[in-house]
């Protein structure tokens, strides 16, 4: 038996950014190569290695939700309700009665209410078990925020949370790809969301060595692909994309950012943090996903990197994108935005692909910021430090995630 | 501890807890059916009493606190024991 699979496009955008609060703010950032890094302010740093992260400012939960609703909800959560209420917003999807369950939510998050957790863990240490919150377990677990985006909206369709490490926001948007091309749905909200800027969560991610300890130069630290980075910013927040079959677009004249045409996703299965050397099982899925998309490597634009600024990570997703793209690699841009927003974990594959559907719909590539003096085993156009006016026909998006996760996607114009 | 002085506490921690203006925490006000409680709401709500006034309140003796004055009486009668 043969599936029809339907196109799906991309018609709503929400997000909640260290670059802003709004699509169009966090767009203005990346175009101008704003820095969105700073001194950790949401808790008191000064034992940790690295003390500097992306954090979102300025954010009212009470624009999305009532005080009680508020309350209830760990931040990560907040910020997935909130940019998909935006996104929805954008999109001028109303959900109701008729149309209910034929809308679903996938979004993903690399942690979960971590900040909940954590407090959580304190009161219990201190006072014991009988006054943990009855909220703690709903607040903290990981599928939360898709489970309240669905309350919120009233989208009772599929629903799902995936859980992917720093890969999770990317795997949401493709398998909510998958479910609108197979008819399980007429539209998605989808995408990532974090807020691991923590005390536990950064004394992990110290001991792990992968973060940046440029502590006095905040600014500059989140430098990939540069000879002098260190590691990677911690970011939070949220990116959400509304995808909707294409006749149903159409049928009630929504505006049409991109389309989606591809998906890949593979494992290195190789280690737990590492990532596979030359790129490995990075390589296999952006050619997994070109394969999907039935479209030729020399047909893409544009590369929205995973480009962590871990001494590891960049020249071996640069080495894949050789591996895939051959010479044309060469030709293509390849930008990592995650110099100025920081690393959103389980949230970047979210923002990345708004990134990518706006370079696709404005024909403008956001740079890589902080690139001064280029590692030579990172020798492709990383768009350094200005962004670029472009014809973008084809926009791929990698994500990578810890536990050897590999996803792509790929948005094209819409024609 | 007066009945008035009670009354006022549990009226903030009504409030608070439940995301309520204090005007609407009438003494006959039920937690689920005026005041919007639900079942996670009114553990969370009991824990905040006990912690207020020091005082454990039982999960059986909480079942029945469903109004504003009910737990005034139960704090009222905590108090004096």
């Amino acid at each position: 038996m043969t599936i029809e699979l339907k196109r799906v496009v991309v018609t709503g955008l929400g997000a909640i950014t260290p670059l802003g609060n709004t699509v169009a703010e966090y767009w203005e950032g990346l175009i101008s190569g704003r820095n969105g890094i700073a001194p950790i302010t949401l808790f008191d740093a000064s034992q940790h290695d690295s003390q500097i992260a992306g954090e979102v400012k300025g954010f009212d939960p009470l624009t999305y939700l009532d005080r009680k609703e508020a309350k209830r909800m760990d931040r990560f959560a907040q910020f997935g309700v909130s940019a998909s209420k935006q996104a929805l917003a954008d999109a001028e999807f109303v959900i109701n009665d008729l149309n209910a369950e034929q809308v679903g939510v996938v979004i993903g998050t690399g942690i979960g209410g971590l900040k909940v957790m954590e407090e959580q863990q304190e009161i219990y240490l201190n006072r014991g078990p009988d006054r943990c919150s009855p909220f703690m377990v709903p607040m903290m677990i990981a599928n939360m925020a898709a489970g309240l985006t669905a309350i919120q909206t009233g989208a009772k369709g599929p629903n799902n949370c995936t859980v992917t490490a720093c890969a999770a926001g990317s795997n949401a948007i493709g398998d909510a790809f998958r479910l609108v091309q197979r008819g399980y749905a007429q539209a998605m909200i989808c995408g990532g969301t974090e807020a691991a800027v923590t005390p536990l969560s950064f004394a992990g991610f110290c001991s792990c060595r992968a973060m940046s300890t440029r502590n006095d130069d905040p600014a500059h630290a989140s430098r990939p692909f540069d000879i002098g980075r260190d590691g990677f910013v911690m970011g939070e927040g949220s990116g959400i994309l509304i995808l909707e079959e294409l006749d149903h677009a159409l049928s009630r004249g929504a505006k049409i950012y991109a389309e989606i045409i591809g998906y890949g996703m593979t494992c290195d299965a190789y280690h737990m943090t590492n990532i596979a050397p030359g790129g490995e099982g990075a390589a296999r899925a952006m050619s997994l996903c070109l394969k999907d998309a039935g479209v030729t490597p020399e047909q893409v634009s544009y590369i929205n990197a995973h480009g962590t600024s871990t001494p590891v990570n960049d020249p071996n997703e640069t080495a894949a994108i050789k591996t895939v793209f051959g010479d044309h690699a060469h030709r293509l841009t390849v930008s990592s935005t995650k110099s100025m927003t920081g690393h959103l974990l389980g949230g970047s594959g979210g923002i990345e692909a708004v990134a990518s559907v706006m370079a696709v719909a404005h024909d403008r590539v956001p740079p890589t910021i902080n690139l001064v003096n280029p590692d030579p085993a990172c020798d492709l156009d990383y768009v350094p430090n200005q962004s670029r006016a472009q014809t973008v026909e084809l926009a791929m998006s990698n994500s990578f995630g810890f536990g050897g996760h590999n996803v792509t996607l790929l948005f094209k114009k819409y024609r | 501890m007066s009945q008035e002085e009670i009354y006022s506490r549990v009226k903030k921690i009504v409030a608070d807890q439940l995301s309520v203006d204090p005007s609407e925490v009438k003494p006959e006000a039920s937690f689920a059916n005026d005041l919007g409680a639900d079942s996670l709401d009114t553990v969370e709500l009991v824990m905040a009493l006990e912690e207020e006034f020091d005082i454990e309140i039982p999960d059986e003796a909480a079942e029945g606190i469903a109004t504003v004055q009910a737990a005034v009486d139960y704090i009222k009668d905590k108090a004096a024991a």
